[in-house]
């Protein structure tokens, strides 16, 4: 078999499909298709989030590592560091996914377990996403070109080799892990 | 990460387990969430992504009104062309996840006000579906602006030590907290 498989061929969609719905199970059994875990996550009352996220990048980002390091991998696919651009869109997603208490990927799961109001939001996201293309031209002119470094990673931003980050991120991870609970008693 | 995953199995004490249990440790679906994204950079070459589908299903929408040649003349929409394609399934079959998720554990319900809105908010549909609405617009529109959600930024950009996705982690939560602050202040 020839890796990677093209995502326009049948192979590619039924494949879609595959992950699709291992990613849809993984959400609702995380309960992150819940309005209440993802705004308490904000409110420090339920880590759930932040536990599957951060387990997620741990195991995901040494995986992918060690299969990069290995030449299984084609290469990275990083999205550019455009500062403006991620920081007010950063900022009006905290506010949306407070508000709406979604993000996209649980809201699209979330209107599949009976939650009415995640339909209308996606309804809201579809005008919000009319809205971006109609302001584009004047985003891309006056707000992502503003401290754009291009697409650039951690260790060669930091000149801190890969695998120290890894150290770093993973044990910091496990720290939380352990304190998040009694932080969650505490708040009970 | 593994001995906190069987630490929380055996903890959450379910009579039932596998798909019929209505949730599993966060820790075992985050090792999960991590392996499938694996499995996807390896077998297809992609990052796990939600938002840009679901802008390209704005331009879909849009074209029934306006026609596609309206459309694609827009420059967003000019290089992210909604067309039928692979994220369209993979979007298609997570709700379709979810939803067979929720069947068979039996967690299937309709919802209109989630108890912490109706708590800190109040317990009307209309003002919920409002708040849903605007909420979801601000959304996709930050997610665009940002070039990712939580998925594309927060997960496939993390995990491969990209500048962006740190950077957008970071900002998202410092404004869901203060967002969170002023929204519900009993």
């Amino acid at each position: 078999m020839n890796l990677p498989i093209s995502t326009s061929s049948t192979a590619g969609l039924i494949l879609a499909g595959v992950f699709g719905l291992i990613f849809g199970i993984l959400l609702h059994k995380g309960r992150v298709t819940n309005y209440n875990v993802i705004v308490n996550m904000f409110r420090f009352k339920d880590f759930t989030v932040l536990k599957v996220m951060l387990s997620a990048i741990v195991v995901g980002g040494i995986g992918v590592y060690i299969m990069m390091a290995a030449g299984l991998l084609e290469g990275y696919h990083i999205k550019p560091t455009n500062v403006a651009g991620l920081v007010i869109g950063g900022a009006l997603f905290g506010i949306g996914m407070v508000v709406y208490g979604y993000c996209p990927g649980t809201g699209v799961a979330a209107v599949a377990t009976g939650s009415v109001h995640a339909l209308i939001g996606f309804l809201g996201m579809l005008v919000g996403g009319v809205f971006y293309a109609l302001s584009y031209p004047w985003v891309k002119a006056h707000i992502l070109n503003v401290g754009d470094f291009g697409k650039v990673r951690l260790p060669e931003a930091s000149h801190i080799p890969e695998f120290i980050w890894w150290i770093v991120i993973a044990a910091g991870s496990v720290f939380l892990f352990k304190i998040l609970p009694k932080a969650e008693k505490q708040s009970e | 990460m593994v001995i906190f995953a069987l630490m929380e199995s055996s903890s959450h004490n379910q009579t039932s387990s596998g798909l019929t249990a209505p949730s599993w440790s966060p820790y075992v679906v985050g090792i999960g969430i991590g392996v499938l994204s694996w499995l996807v950079f390896l077998i297809v070459d992609k990052p796990l992504g939600m938002s840009t589908e679901v802008s390209k299903f704005s331009g879909g929408v849009a074209s029934l009104f306006v026609g596609m040649d309206k459309v694609v003349e827009n420059p967003y929409w000019a290089s992210t062309t909604p067309a039928f394609g692979y994220s369209t399934v993979f979007l298609i079959a997570t709700a379709a996840g979810a939803f067979l998720s929720a069947i068979l554990s039996g967690t299937l319900k309709i919802e209109t006000v989630p108890r912490v809105w109706r708590e800190q908010i109040g317990g009307s549909p209309a003002g919920r579906a409002l708040g849903a609405f605007l909420g979801g617009a601000v959304l996709l529109y930050g997610a665009r602006m940002a070039g990712g959600c939580t998925s594309g930024h927060g997960i496939s950009g993390t995990l491969q030590l990209a500048v962006s996705g740190w950077l957008f982690f970071a900002v998202l939560f410092a404004s869901g907290i203060v967002t969170a602050k002023l929204m519900f202040r009993k």
